[in-house]
C-alpha cells in the first residue's frame, strides 16, 4: 500500500504536537510495510528521511496541468482571513512568500503556476493564502505520484488532500487532531471552521486522536458517527540514551510545557501556583513555552507576587526539553480542550507524575496519571501538593507510569490506521 | 442433615470529605456528614428498612425454625445512632425474636489485626461492649473485618474468648477439601472455623441478576434444589454476604426481595435434608473434620482471596504505615474524641479507595469508590492524616516551628547588639555590671514565656516584628500571604 500524506511540519521543524505525531505514525505505517510519501510545504533538509519520502512542495512544476485544478482554486480564494487570530501563529512573522497574490484574474493565475513556489513552512499571518497554494501544488503533485489513498492531517491540509482527490479519486482519510474548537473555544474562525468542515464531508473516512475529539466531530461538524473512527496516539519509542541530569535547585519543580495558548489552560496553572505557594514555599514552577497569552501570564504572576518562584523559559526543544523533564517533579497539562496531548507521555517516560485534564483525549488512555477538570484550581494544587510530599506517590507512578507508556506503541496505532485505510478502500469497491 | 447457616455483613465507613492540602492546619472536619447521611438515608430505604421488615415477618412466621446472623460494624452502628435510628429500632427487633445472632468484629471495620494485637484487641472490646449495649446480646462467635483470617489472627481472638471464628472458604486453602465442614484452627485446635461457600453465597450477591449467568433467573426453588444436590455427608453450608445485597446492589426490580422471601420456606420443606443454624449453634453441634491451616490471611475480597485489595500497592501500604505509626501516641492521649476520630480512619473502606487493581477486573472496586482514582484517595487520605497528625500534636508544624526560632533568634541578635552597645557606652561607667545583669535575665525568662503563649498570637505579632528588621526568606513569605488575607 501507498499513501499520500499532506502535513504541515515535520520533525525536527515543529511548532505543536502534529509533527511529532507525524512523525510516529509515518515510522509506525513504515513498520507494518506502508509506503509513505509525506508532503510538507517546505523541506529543509535535515529531517530524517530513512522511513519515508518527503517531497516538498515548492519543488513542484506545474503550467500544463493548471486547468485540472482551476477550478478547485477558484473556491480557494474566498479562504482569506484576517491573520492575528489564526491558531499556531508562530512568534516570526510569514514574510517568504515568492509568488505574488493570486485572484481570478486568469493572466495572473497562469505567470503564478508558470513558476516555484516558495513556503515558508511557518504558521504564519497569511495563512490562508498559504493553505490554498498548497491545495494547488497538492493537486498537481497528486498526478504525477502513484499511491492507493490520501491521507491528510488537520485543517490546513484538508484542502491539499480534498484538492488531490478530486484531481485523482483516490480515497481520502483526513486525521483530526485537533479542531477549532479546541484551539479557539466558542468563538470559533468561521473560515476555519468550513474547511474542516469541508474537509471531512468529503473525506471517505475521518480518524480523530481521541473519542473527546470524536465527539466534537459528530456533535459540531455533524459528521455522520459512522464515518468516524478514534485512534489514539502514541509515544516514539525512545532509543536515545537518556543523559542524567542532576537538579542543582533543593526545591520541587512543577512544570506546564506547551504553547501558551488559550486551549492550554496556563492560566489555571498559575493559580494553582498561587495556592501551592501559599502553603509551601519550597515550590518553584515553570512555564516552559511561548504563545499569545505569554506576556498576559507573566503580567499576571508578577502582580500575584510570585515570580520569584515562577519562571519562563521560552519555547524548548528536543534535548531541552529532555532536560526540562529530567527536572521535574510534576507535570501538569492543565488543557481546557485537548484533543489528545501527547506530552504527558513524554513527561511519563522520564518518570514524572503527571496531572492532566479530564478535557484531554490522553486521559482516555492513562490510567497512572492524575485527571482533574481544567477548572478545578483546587484539586489541581491538591494534586501538586500531594505529589510533591507524599512519597508513594512518586514511587508509584515510577513503578506503573513508563510501563504504560512504553505500551503506547506506534506500530500498534498504525496498525489501527491501516484497518482505516484498508475500509475506506473497501468502501470504494 | 445439612445446616444451612446464613450471615449479612453490615457496614458503613465514615467516608472522608474532599480534604485539600489548604484545609491543613485550619480545618479538622474530616468526615463528609452530608454524603454519609445521604448513603445511610438512601441505603435504609432500599435495603435496611424494607430487609428488615421481611425478616421480621419470615422470623415471626417460621417460629423459631427460620435463623439468620448479622455483624453490624461500629462505625454502621454510630451512623445509624445519627442519621438512621429507625434503622436502629428495626434491628432492635429483629434481636427481640432471639433467633437472630450477632457477630463481634473490630470495631471501625479496621484491619488492625495485621498491625497491633492491642489495638485489635481493644476494638474487639468496645465493639462487644456496644452490641451488649444496644441488643442485650454477647456475641460469642468472631469475625474479622472483609473475612480477613490467618491462624494468628484466630489466636489473638481465642484470647477473648471466641472460640469460633468466620473465614473465606477460599480454594488455595481448602485445596481439594470442601468447605462445608467445620474445621480448626491448628493453633488452638478448641477454636473452630466456620469457611464461606463462596460459589453459593456469591450466586445470590453477584451473579443473582446477571442476564448473561446461565443460571438467570435465579429461583429459591431452583437454588434449594442446589443445596440438596450437595453431597449427604457433607454438613453445613455457609452461606455470607453484605447486607446490601438485599435492595442495593441487588435492587428490589430484581426479584431479590421475592428470593429471600421464599428462601426460609423452600428450604423448610425438607425439613429431613436441611435446617438453619446460626453461626454459633453450628459450632457448639457440629464436630470438627480436620485442621484448617491459613499461614498467610486470607479474605473474601477478588479472586484471590487475599489482602491485595487493601494493601496491595506502595500508596495503600504507605498510608496504612503512616496511619499505625501515631498508635502509640494515640493510646496514651487523653481525649476521647481523638481516639474517636483515629478509628474511624482506621476504616478499610479508605484503603480499598486507593486500590490499582480496579484497572484490570474492578467493577466491585468501581461500585464502591467515591473517588475518581486511587491516586486522588490517597492524597485526600494523607491530607486528612496530615492534619490529624498536626491537630493531636504528633507531629508540629514546621513553619510556626521555624517561626517560633527565627523570632528567638532575632531577639536573641537584638539584645547582643543593645548589649555590645551598652559596652562601648558604659566602658568608664561603674553601674554596667548591673545593666547588663538584668538584660540577660530577660533574655534566659522570655523564650520560656514564648512557649506558652497560645499559637494565635504569635502569628498576629509577626506581621509586624518583620518590618522592623531583616527577615529570613521563610519568613517574608508568610507575611506576604498575610497581608493578602486582609
Amino acid at each position: 500500500m501507498r499513501v499520500l500524506m499532506f502535513g504541515w511540519e515535520f520533525p525536527p521543524h515543529i511548532a505543536g504536537g502534529l509533527g511529532t505525531a507525524c512523525y510516529g505514525l509515518t515510522r509506525g505505517l513504515a513498520y507494518h510495510g506502508v509506503k509513505v510519501d509525506f508532503v510538507v510545504p517546505k523541506v529543509y533538509g535535515d529531517e530524517d528521511q530513512s522511513q519515508i519520502k518527503l517531497h516538498s512542495a515548492e519543488e513542484v512544476e506545474f503550467s500544463e496541468r493548471r486547468f485540472s485544478f482551476g477550478k478547485f482554486y477558484e473556491q480557494m480564494r474566498y479562504f482569506e482571513i484576517g491573520s492575528n487570530i489564526v491558531p499556531y501563529l508562530s512568534p516570526e512573522e510569514f514574510s517568504i512568500l515568492v509568488g505574488e497574490d493570486i485572484d481570478k484574474d486568469s493572466t495572473k493565475t497562469e505567470k503564478i503556476l508558470g513558476r516555484k513556489f516558495r513556503f515558508s513552512g511557518k504558521y504564519g499571518a497569511d495563512l490562508m493564502l498559504e493553505v490554498s497554494r498548497y491545495a494547488v501544488v497538492a493537486a498537481a503533485l497528486a498526478q504525477e505520484l502513484d499511491f492507493d489513498l490520501i491521507h491528510a492531517h488537520d485543517w490546513l491540509t484538508y484542502a491539499a488532500g480534498v484538492a488531490a482527490k478530486r484531481a485523482t479519486g483516490k480515497p481520502l482519510v483526513v486525521h483530526i487532531h485537533a479542531t477549532e474548537f479546541d484551539r479557539s473555544g466558542e468563538n470559533v474562525n468561521q473560515q476555519v471552521y468550513n474547511i474542516e468542515r469541508m474537509g471531512m464531508m468529503e473525506a471517505d473516512l475521518v480518524i480523530s486522536v481521541s473519542n473527546f475529539t470524536r465527539q466534537i466531530v459528530i456533535s459540531r461538524y455533524g459528521i455522520s458517527p459512522e464515518k468516524v473512527i478514534t485512534v489514539h496516539n502514541a509515544v516514539e519509542a525512545d532509543e536515545r540514551e537518556r543523559e542524567v541530569y542532576k537538579k542543582h535547585l533543593p526545591e520541587k519543580i512543577v512544570t506546564f510545557l506547551g504553547r501558551i495558548t488559550y486551549q492550554k489552560g496556563p492560566d489555571y496553572f498559575v493559580q494553582a501556583a498561587v495556592k501551592v505557594l501559599q502553603k509551601d514555599i519550597n515550590v518553584r514552577f515553570v512555564m516552559a513555552g511561548s504563545g499569545d497569552m505569554l506576556n498576559r501570564i507573566i503580567h499576571n504572576v508578577a502582580a500575584l507576587g510570585i515570580a520569584d518562584k515562577f519562571h519562563f523559559t521560552g519555547f524548548l526543544r528536543g534535548p531541552e526539553v529532555t532536560k526540562m523533564f529530567a527536572m521535574s517533579d510534576v507535570y501538569v497539562m492543565p488543557s481546557v480542550s485537548e484533543p489528545f496531548g501527547i506530552s504527558p507521555l513524554e513527561a511519563m517516560r522520564s518518570n514524572v507524575p503527571v496531572i492532566i485534564s479530564k478535557q484531554s483525549g490522553v486521559a482516555e488512555v492513562l490510567k497512572h496519571a492524575i485527571k482533574i477538570d481544567f477548572w478545578d484550581v483546587d484539586a489541581m494544587a491538591d494534586s501538586i501538593y500531594g505529589l510533591i510530599h507524599y512519597r508513594a506517590l512518586p514511587r508509584m507512578f515510577k513503578n506503573f507510569g513508563k510501563a504504560e507508556v512504553d505500551n503506547l506503541k506506534w506500530d500498534n496505532s498504525a496498525a489501527k490506521v491501516i484497518q482505516v485505510y484498508q475500509k475506506a478502500l473497501e468502501l470504494r469497491k | 442433615m445439612k445446616k444451612v447457616c446464613i450471615y449479612f455483613q453490615v457496614h458503613q465507613p465514615f467516608r472522608l470529605r474532599t480534604y485539600r492540602f489548604f484545609d491543613i492546619g485550619l480545618n479538622h472536619n474530616y468526615f463528609d456528614d452530608y454524603a454519609n447521611r445521604n448513603y445511610i438515608r438512601r441505603i435504609a430505604e432500599r435495603c435496611y428498612l424494607p430487609a428488615n421488615q421481611l425478616l421480621y415477618d419470615l422470623l415471626t412466621k417460621h417460629k423459631g425454625k427460620f435463623k439468620v446472623a448479622f455483624s453490624l460494624s461500629g462505625t454502621f452502628i454510630d451512623q445509624m445512632l445519627e442519621y438512621a435510628p429507625d434503622v436502629l429500632e428495626s434491628f432492635q427487633r429483629l434481636a427481640k425474636t432471639k433467633k437472630v445472632e450477632f457477630l463481634a468484629e473490630t470495631y471501625a471495620h479496621s484491619l488492625a489485626s495485621l498491625k497491633d494485637k492491642a489495638e485489635f484487641h481493644a476494638q474487639i472490646r468496645a465493639h462487644t461492649r456496644k452490641i451488649e449495649e444496644l441488643f442485650g446480646y454477647k456475641p460469642k462467635v468472631f469475625r474479622n473485618t472483609e473475612l480477613v483470617y490467618s491462624n494468628q489472627i484466630g489466636a489473638d481472638v481465642f484470647e477473648l474468648g471466641f472460640d469460633g471464628v468466620l473465614a473465606e472458604g477460599a480454594k488455595h486453602i481448602l485445596g481439594w477439601r470442601s468447605p462445608n465442614f467445620v474445621y480448626v484452627n491448628p493453633v488452638c485446635p478448641k477454636q473452630k472455623v466456620l469457611l464461606r461457600n463462596y460459589k453459593l453465597s456469591d450466586d445470590i450477591a453477584f451473579r443473582f441478576s446477571n442476564q448473561s449467568w446461565d443460571q438467570w433467573p435465579l429461583t429459591a426453588e431452583k437454588y434449594v434444589s442446589w443445596l440438596l444436590n450437595i453431597e449427604s455427608k457433607e454438613e453445613i453450608i455457609n452461606i455470607f454476604m453484605d447486607y446490601e445485597t438485599i435492595g442495593e446492589h441487588q435492587r428490589s426490580e430484581t426479584g431479590i426481595f421475592d428470593f429471600l422471601r421464599y428462601l426460609p420456606s423452600e428450604i423448610l420443606k425438607h425439613p429431613q435434608e436441611l435446617e438453619f443454624v446460626t453461626p454459633s449453634e453450628a459450632i457448639r453441634q457440629l464436630q470438627p473434620i480436620s485442621p484448617i491451616s491459613v499461614d498467610y490471611p486470607t479474605s473474601w475480597a477478588d479472586e484471590e482471596r487475599d489482602l491485595t485489595a487493601w494493601l496491595g500497592n506502595d500508596l495503600q501500604q504507605d498510608a496504612f504505615n503512616k496511619l499505625y505509626e501515631m498508635q502509640e501516641f494515640i493510646n496514651n492521649h487523653p481525649d476521647s474524641e481523638i481516639k474517636k476520630i483515629y478509628r474511624y480512619l482506621q476504616a478499610s473502606d479508605h484503603f480499598y479507595y486507593m486500590s490499582t487493581k480496579w484497572f484490570s477486573d474492578g467493577e466491585v472496586h468501581k461500585y464502591f469508590n467515591p473517588f475518581g482514582s486511587p491516586y486522588e484517595a490517597y492524597i485526600n487520605f494523607r491530607n486528612v492524616l496530615n492534619d490529624f497528625m498536626l491537630y493531636t500534636g504528633f507531629t508540629c508544624d514546621v513553619r510556626h516551628e521555624v517561626e517560633r526560632l527565627t523570632k528567638i533568634n532575632r531577639r536573641q541578635e537584638e539584645i547582643i547588639r543593645e548589649l555590645k552597645h551598652l559596652l562601648s557606652i558604659n566602658t568608664k561607667s561603674t553601674k554596667k555590671k548591673t545593666t547588663t545583669k538584668a538584660v540577660t535575665e530577660s533574655i534566659i525568662s522570655e523564650p520560656k514565656n514564648e512557649k506558652s503563649t497560645p499559637k494565635k498570637t504569635v502569628k498576629k505579632e509577626t506581621p509586624i516584628a518583620a518590618k522592623k528588621t531583616k527577615t529570613p526568606t521563610v519568613k517574608k513569605s508568610t507575611t506576604i500571604k498575610k497581608s493578602k488575607d486582609q
